[in-house]
């Protein structure tokens, strides 16, 4: 939920600035909607920027097995996590898996949405909402799901078995398959969303023009409709990858201790080995890399596409 | 002349297939009356439906759970409807950093959140507490209940808001009886979204729940790490069944569509 409501929100917010007419009279309380967001603000400044700061204070300390959290300033954790080999193959499953979640939700993702808008309107708003509906179920239980589905006597194997397309049952389970297939399933709604929300601003009579025009299909398909929706895919893609590399509760149910990505690694850090420094100090890259990769990201669509976005 | 061809709708089936499988099997596997996970099942029964309520651990989280949803989603709703006002309807220096600074939540990954908490909250005495949980499930709710509510503001029709003020109503009674009547949909809206991604979250509460006080989708979190067994399929089951009734509570209130794609375009 979270990620495509940041994106959307960040469109949105431009988007409000501009409708929200500035008042035709000039102010006669200047100090009003400070006073009205107030409230908000200090929660925010106590509640959000305190425990972050704090988090990045602690992933300066050290930490002994006997001593516990050591009060010294040092790079020492972030040395480790960029020297040990351990760590980098961590992180660099956690990308690949992100790059692989983001390109199949991106196969998947961006056809469905332009099939659901090709669709008549009662079957359109249903099968939308059968699409986006999964995004309010909790991702525990959607992940459960796929642990039932992929035992060894799971159906997906039992079925591959019946079939004979298999002879022995396929891991799924602890596998980086079995992460990628279920990590996509609780992602593909955020680029269908995405997708679709750039499919609105496609007239459809560009399409219906390049037809009637003599362009086949397929031409229509690659020449006008692809170019309008790459937007789309693309922040979509951004929303994807972000929340794929960041992933917890569905690489520590379908990946479990055996197969860790930089999440579960901090998690572990926290409530297993307790070196909180080195758990904040994964906590800390994590929380750069997705803000240079969602504002990065962000910069580079918004500048390439300006117009569609206008 | 715009319509799927036939590998379009295979597509189609296949994609929602994938979507609603592993959810079906969910809620499949909950009404077996065998007592291990067996697919497809022979008997059907709600014996595990009762089984949660016979869980006191379970029981116990699903009633945190709705309380915390319920305190923080209105805890939330009353810190956004005073600055979503703000926001919508005056130009001020720094409205767009305010506004970036209340969404931001949403941008910052879930589990940086929980270590932050978690590490905030021991340092000044709130850890494992009812309270922390409360304080921090506010935080990352807040977005959803404040975009709702600006929505509603922002597209709001103000000349009633100044018929009441020339009768003589005071700031407040206008509040009261206009503004707030108006934008009630939006709030209302809001507070359903915040509470469903309250009662949802996992990633964050699992750090800074303690035994004592716990949520529900953490408590099911950590026993499907030690075991799967039909207990926890009906315990997801029902709550996607819980989800469902409020999808469709939302639909009627606000429209799912216009609260998951944004205002229609159309």
């Amino acid at each position: 939920m979270t990620a495509v409501d940041a994106h959307k929100s960040m469109m949105e917010s431009s988007d409000a600035a501009s409708k929200s007419a500035p008042p035709d009279r000039p102010e006669r309380r200047p100090l009003a909607p400070y006073l009205l967001s107030l409230p908000a603000l200090a929660l925010f400044a106590v509640l959000l920027l305190v425990p972050l700061v704090m988090t990045g204070l602690l992933s300066l300390n050290s930490f002994g097995f006997y001593t516990g959290i050591e009060d010294v300033w040092q790079l020492g954790n972030y040395i480790d996590i960029v020297t040990d080999d351990y760590f980098h193959e961590i992180f660099l499953r956690t990308f690949r898996i992100a790059v692989v979640v983001t390109l199949l939700c991106a196969v998947l993702g961006a056809p469905e949405a332009y099939i659901l808008r090709r669709m008549r309107s009662p079957w359109r708003g249903l099968c939308l909402l059968v699409v986006l509906g999964p995004l309010l179920i909790s991702v525990v239980s959607r992940t459960l799901g796929w642990a039932l589905l992929f035992g060894s006597t799971g159906i997906i194997n039992t079925a591959l078995m019946a079939v004979g397309l298999i002879a022995t049952p396929i891991e799924f389970m602890y596998t980086e398959t079995g992460v990628i297939i279920a990590l996509t399933h609780v992602l593909v709604p955020f680029m269908v969303l995405s997708v679709w929300a750039s499919l609105q601003r496609l007239d459809p009579q560009v399409e219906n023009a390049a037809l009637s025009l003599g362009a086949k299909p397929f031409t229509v398909l690659r020449r006008v409709v692809l170019p309008q929706v790459v937007p789309g895919i693309l922040s979509g893609s951004i929303i994807v990858f972000a929340l794929a590399a960041s992933a917890f509760a569905t690489p520590a149910i379908i990946g479990g201790r055996r197969l860790k990505v930089a999440a579960t690694l901090a998690y572990d850090e926290f409530l297993n080995t307790l070196n909180w420094p080195l758990g904040a100090a994964i906590a800390i890259l994590l929380l750069l890399a997705n803000i240079v990769i969602i504002v990065g990201c962000n910069r580079l669509v918004e500048r390439r596409y300006k117009q569609v976005f206008e | 002349m715009n319509r799927n061809g036939p590998v379009a709708l295979v597509f189609h089936m296949l994609f929602l297939a994938f979507l609603l499988a592993p959810i079906l099997v969910v809620c499949v596997v909950a009404f077996t009356s065998q007592g291990y996970l067996s697919l497809p099942t022979e008997g059907l029964s709600l014996r595990w439906f009762k089984a949660i309520g016979d869980n006191p651990e379970f029981a116990r989280a699903f009633r945190d759970s709705l309380l915390l949803g319920a305190v923080s989603s209105t805890i939330a709703v009353a810190f956004s409807v005073p600055a979503a006002l703000a926001i919508a309807r005056h130009q001020f220096r720094g409205r767009e950093a305010i506004t970036a600074l209340f969404l931001s939540p949403l941008m910052v990954p879930h589990i940086v959140l929980g270590i932050a908490f978690l590490r905030f909250f021991t340092q000044i005495g709130l850890g494992g507490t009812f309270a922390g949980l409360v304080l921090s499930h506010v935080v990352i709710i807040l977005p959803f209940a404040l975009r709702l509510i600006l929505a509603a503001s922002t597209g709001m029709d103000r000349s009633i808001e100044n018929a009441a003020a020339s009768l003589g109503a005071t700031s407040w009674t206008t509040f009261r009886r206009v503004t707030l009547p108006l934008i009630l949909p939006g709030v209302a809206s809001g507070w359903v979204l915040a509470f469903i991604n309250s009662f949802d979250e996992v990633t964050m509460t699992v750090f800074i729940a303690s035994p004592e006080t716990t949520t529900l989708p953490v408590r099911l979190f950590l026993y499907i790490q030690d075991n799967i067994d039909p207990l926890v399929a009906a315990v997801s089951a029902s709550l996607i069944f819980m989800t469902v009734a409020a999808m469709l509570v939302l639909d009627r209130l606000y429209g799912l569509e216009r609260l998951l794609v944004g205002r229609g375009q159309e």
